[in-house]
């Protein structure tokens, strides 16, 4: 009988050393923030007062009503995710294709093309900043292509593909990297018998290859999708969200709503839309791509 | 014979479409190393030309307008503490979860699962009252347990995964041989994850490192990382080209020798980390 009570106690304190600290941490610092959040969706709270008032539905109809900069950044950022996932999974996938021959400068090449994705998006966006203000007037100089000669970050259309091209350009690497690790996995022999069955490239890209690197699309597309809708880091330094306000992630709208107009309360309700969008996307593209794999 | 050699020719325009690539590729770092070593009125006159001398000059104005060398022990600071933290509360938790699957334990795993949705965004302005309250505000173990926090799901995740391949078998012997629970764990099986561990690390110093935005909300001028650093010079001195440059640069240096220096476990650690995720 003391035995048994000996064990039982054992068993609470393994279960308290071993799963305490980490739960411990993850309530208060994500599961009890997001719970506020809730609440301080429905108040006016500015941040430096202790007290934020019930505002009811106040924050929302304002949302839904009257906040035109709000429905900018998240057109803004639909369509940037649309174009930036889509660019990214096929530089990726087509970089894996060429990089999983049997090139004699393979790893050097692999290595040069991840390299820009250690490197933060802040300090990418300044150099590319950077780039597109000096480094693409020079060029422009030399060859004289127009196309240089454009003021990139200036105008509404040219910031947005400025973005999207340092976007691809650092996560590219990463995905590629994922590809890869899938294409090596697709068994020669089977792609060999396709060959002299007399399968075209393109028949064994569509029928063999793709299908069975399926479970690595769901990955990326996941990945980039996530990235691409949370953009914050490239988008402050690289824009600002400029011209205007033309080119505002939502995730950088939801700052400067807090930390520059101390709207908190406004904020977290944007926040709180920004989580179900965030949800409603990324699980959505889970499961559609996710079917694909078991019907393969 | 006619084959081979098509074989080859095919291989070859693959290397060369493949080097000119990855040029382009390099194209941005050629324009950040050049102009960190010329004078600002070189840069305005032609940012696409070598520089006639190596003028280092850029590099000590920028040293001492970031303060890089306490900056930069900062961010080892931090992403050393917060990286070991996360391998030893994750591994932890993931490995009771494995082993004690109660119905507690499983509502558990599902929550840590589902969280790692949320964006950051969405917690943010209420930690920033939460980090007011239990006074995390302005301190180096403030931001800690903040990436504590947030960095557990997905680690714990990681090992989880890796956790259920370990047998049991191999602690059973020590448990016979009287070793308490805990010396199993450290003793028997914290040994055998090394290559999860591996990932884990690699993953979190790549996303702690390069962070900028829980940092600012929470320790901002008291505790100045790379990122913050960076971002303050440039609110100051926007168009400094010559100086920004030689900042870029001596900022961007250390993760990138690091990334060098351990790039195969990188690549294997990304690919085993996405595979499992």
């Amino acid at each position: 009988m003391k035995l048994r009570q000996k064990g039982r106690h054992q068993e609470w304190l393994q279960q308290i050393v071993f799963i305490g600290p980490g739960l411990l941490f993850f309530i208060l610092i994500v599961v009890a923030p997001f719970a506020m959040g809730f609440y301080y969706t429905f108040t006016d709270w500015d941040g430096i007062s202790n007290q934020a008032a019930w505002s009811g539905l106040d924050n929302l109809k304002k949302i839904f009503t009257d906040d035109e900069r709000f429905w900018t950044s998240f057109w803004f950022t639909l369509r940037f995710t649309a174009v930036a996932v889509i660019l990214t999974n096929l530089v990726a996938f087509g970089l894996a294709m060429l990089l999983n021959q049997k090139l004699r400068t393979k790893k050097v090449l692999r290595t040069v093309i991840f390299l820009p994705n250690v490197i933060g998006g802040l300090l990418l966006g300044y150099i590319w900043y950077f780039i597109f203000v000096r480094g693409f007037a020079a060029i422009g100089e030399a060859t004289g292509i127009e196309l240089f000669n454009l003021a990139w970050l200036g105008t509404k259309a040219t910031a947005f593909w400025g973005i999207v091209i340092v976007f691809v350009w650092q996560t590219a690497g990463y995905m590629m990297v994922i590809y890869i690790a899938a294409l090596v996995s697709v068994p020669k022999d089977l792609l060999e018998a396709a060959k002299i069955d007399g399968a075209s490239s393109g028949q064994l890209l569509r029928s063999i290859i793709v299908p069975m690197i399926m479970p690595a699309v769901t990955i990326c597309l996941f990945l980039t999708t996530s990235n691409a809708f949370k953009m914050f880091d490239l988008n402050l330094s690289l824009t600002g969200g400029g011209p205007g306000y033309a080119t505002e992630s939502i995730a950088l709208n939801i700052y400067r709503e807090a930390l520059t107009y101390s709207h908190y309360g406004l904020g977290t309700a944007k926040a709180m839309i920004f989580f179900f969008g965030v949800a409603l996307i990324t699980v959505t593209q889970v499961l559609l791509t996710k079917k694909r794999e078991v019907e393969v | 014979m006619l084959e081979r050699k098509r074989f080859s020719t095919g291989l070859f325009t693959a290397e060369v479409i493949g080097i000119l690539l990855a040029l382009l590729f390099l194209s941005p770092f050629y324009f950040l190393i050049i102009n960190s070593f010329k004078k600002l009125k070189d840069i305005l006159i032609d940012a696409a030309k070598l520089p006639e001398h190596f003028n280092l000059d850029n590099y000590r104005r920028a040293w001492e307008a970031i303060d890089f060398p306490i900056v930069f022990m900062h961010s080892v600071v931090l992403t050393c503490l917060s990286v070991a933290g996360l391998v030893i509360i994750s591994s932890m938790t993931a490995y009771r979860i494995v082993r004690s699957p109660s119905l507690f334990n499983r509502l558990l795993f599902t929550m840590f699962v589902a969280a790692m949705i949320i964006p950051f965004q969405s917690v943010m302005l209420p930690l920033m009252k939460i980090s007011a309250i239990f006074e995390l505000r302005g301190h180096l173990y403030g931001i800690v347990i903040c990436y504590l926090g947030f960095g557990v799901s997905l680690s714990m995740f990681l090992f989880h995964g890796f956790i259920k391949s370990v047998p049991r078998e191999i602690e059973e012997a020590a448990v016979v041989d009287g070793c308490s629970p805990y010396g199993v764990f450290w003793k028997i099986v914290f040994p055998v994850l090394r290559p999860i561990v591996a990932t884990v690390v690699i993953l979190n110093v790549l996303w702690i490192w390069n962070d900028y935005l829980l940092p600012v909300l929470v320790v901002n001028n008291t505790y100045t990382t790379i990122p913050l650093a960076i971002q303050l010079f440039f609110g100051q001195y926007l168009r400094k080209w010559d100086m920004a440059m030689a900042a870029l640069t001596l900022s961007t240096i250390p993760i990138v020798l690091f990334f060098l220096f351990l790039q195969k476990h990188i690549v294997e650690g990304i690919a085993a980390g996405s595979i499992k995720g």
